[in-house]
């Protein structure tokens, strides 16, 4: 039994091979992490509604290659924070974050989870990016879902270029303890 | 019409006055009598508990607050508004709760927001604010701007 491929894949390998030859094999990676996505979505607001027509078959989040939502952060690597975060919630939130497999991305969906909206008292947080590193915002109350999609093919820009907050703390991470063992020359 | 009520309570009460706030009939209770004013209530088939909230008359020289309760009589159909004014020197109400449960987590909400304290009740904590908040963020003096975060980015990683 084999696998068939048709044309438009085996070209897109082609060129994928060939990049991955003269470059380094974190592209290859990345490009692997773009295309699957695992979303955990943290639904705390009416923006949920607005998530589920994304994720629905008229607009299908599952075309860009994040169709899965795992209710698990365990399982995830995407975070979507969909709604109003509250300063009560500032722990949770956090707490979810640091559940999730490395390397792992965020995105604030709304102006609330962006910003804080047009709440300012003393129960709403000002933007979810208080307490996790948010990669890409999404404005709108509610986003269109074209402006979702834009933000998830800009997210796999970020992914593809290593950009993402995690990331660059890994490649930082790993670059120090490269150093520390390197003999100290005079 | 809850009109024949009112003057039943008021000529059993001296001291209940009524005060007319367009169709709705609204009756002044002291602090002292509330309880006992709630029992007889109670036995004229006042059986739901609708609402109980406080006003903040920030500036007002003496009984700053207002505790306000909303019933409503579901076998005779109408409602009736009892306010009870507080000083904000001394903010401590009778709880309702042995007559309407239902007024449990209203009572936990007014103490919460206002920081109104009734005695009596069963479970007085916070219910919508976390415990390490400190304040009473609906009253009029809470500072608009003033928040108090339970955790912030750079408190939790060191990048």
């Amino acid at each position: 039994m084999g696998v068939e491929f048709s044309t438009s894949q085996l070209e897109s390998a082609a060129i994928w091979a060939k990049k991955i030859k003269k470059s380094r094999t974190s592209n290859a990676f990345n490009w692997g992490r773009k295309h699957s996505l695992f979303t955990y979505p943290f639904v705390t607001a009416c923006c949920g509604m607005e998530f589920m027509s994304v994720a629905g078959p008229k607009y299908d989040i599952a075309r860009f290659g994040a169709e899965f939502p795992r209710f698990s952060p365990r399982q995830s690597d995407l975070l979507m924070i969909v709604g109003t975060i509250t300063e009560r919630q500032g722990p949770v939130l956090h707490r979810i974050y640091e559940q999730m497999t490395e390397p792992k991305w965020v995105v604030a969906f709304g102006v609330c989870a962006s910003t804080g909206g047009f709440y300012q008292n003393y129960s709403v947080m000002p933007g979810a990016d208080q307490v996790v590193p948010v990669d890409v915002y999404i404005p709108g109350c509610p986003p269109r879902p074209e402006q979702v999609l834009d933000a998830l093919i800009m997210l796999q820009e970020r992914i593809q270029e290593s950009r993402g907050h995690n990331q660059m703390l890994e490649i930082r991470r790993t670059t120090v303890k490269e150093n520390t063992h390197l003999p100290v020359v005079s | 019409m809850s009109q024949a009520l009112v003057t039943e309570l008021m000529d059993r009460f001296e001291q209940v006055t009524s005060v007319s706030m367009g169709q709705d009939a609204v009756v002044i209770v002291p602090r002292d009598i509330l309880l006992d004013v709630a029992g007889f209530l109670k036995e004229k088939n006042m059986d739901a508990p609708v609402a109980c909230t406080v006003i903040d008359w920030l500036g007002k020289a003496n009984a700053r607050f207002e505790v306000v309760y909303q019933l409503r009589s579901t076998t005779q159909g109408y409602r009736l508004r009892m306010k009870t004014p507080l000083d904000s020197e001394d903010l401590v109400c009778p709880s309702l709760t042995e007559f309407w449960s239902g007024f449990n987590w209203q009572e936990r909400e007014a103490y919460d927001m206002y920081g109104v304290v009734f005695e009596g009740h069963p479970d007085l904590r916070r219910i919508l604010m976390y415990e390490e908040f400190s304040g009473h963020p609906l009253r009029k003096d809470y500072p608009k701007d003033k928040r108090q975060p339970l955790i912030r980015r750079k408190a939790v990683t060191n990048v």
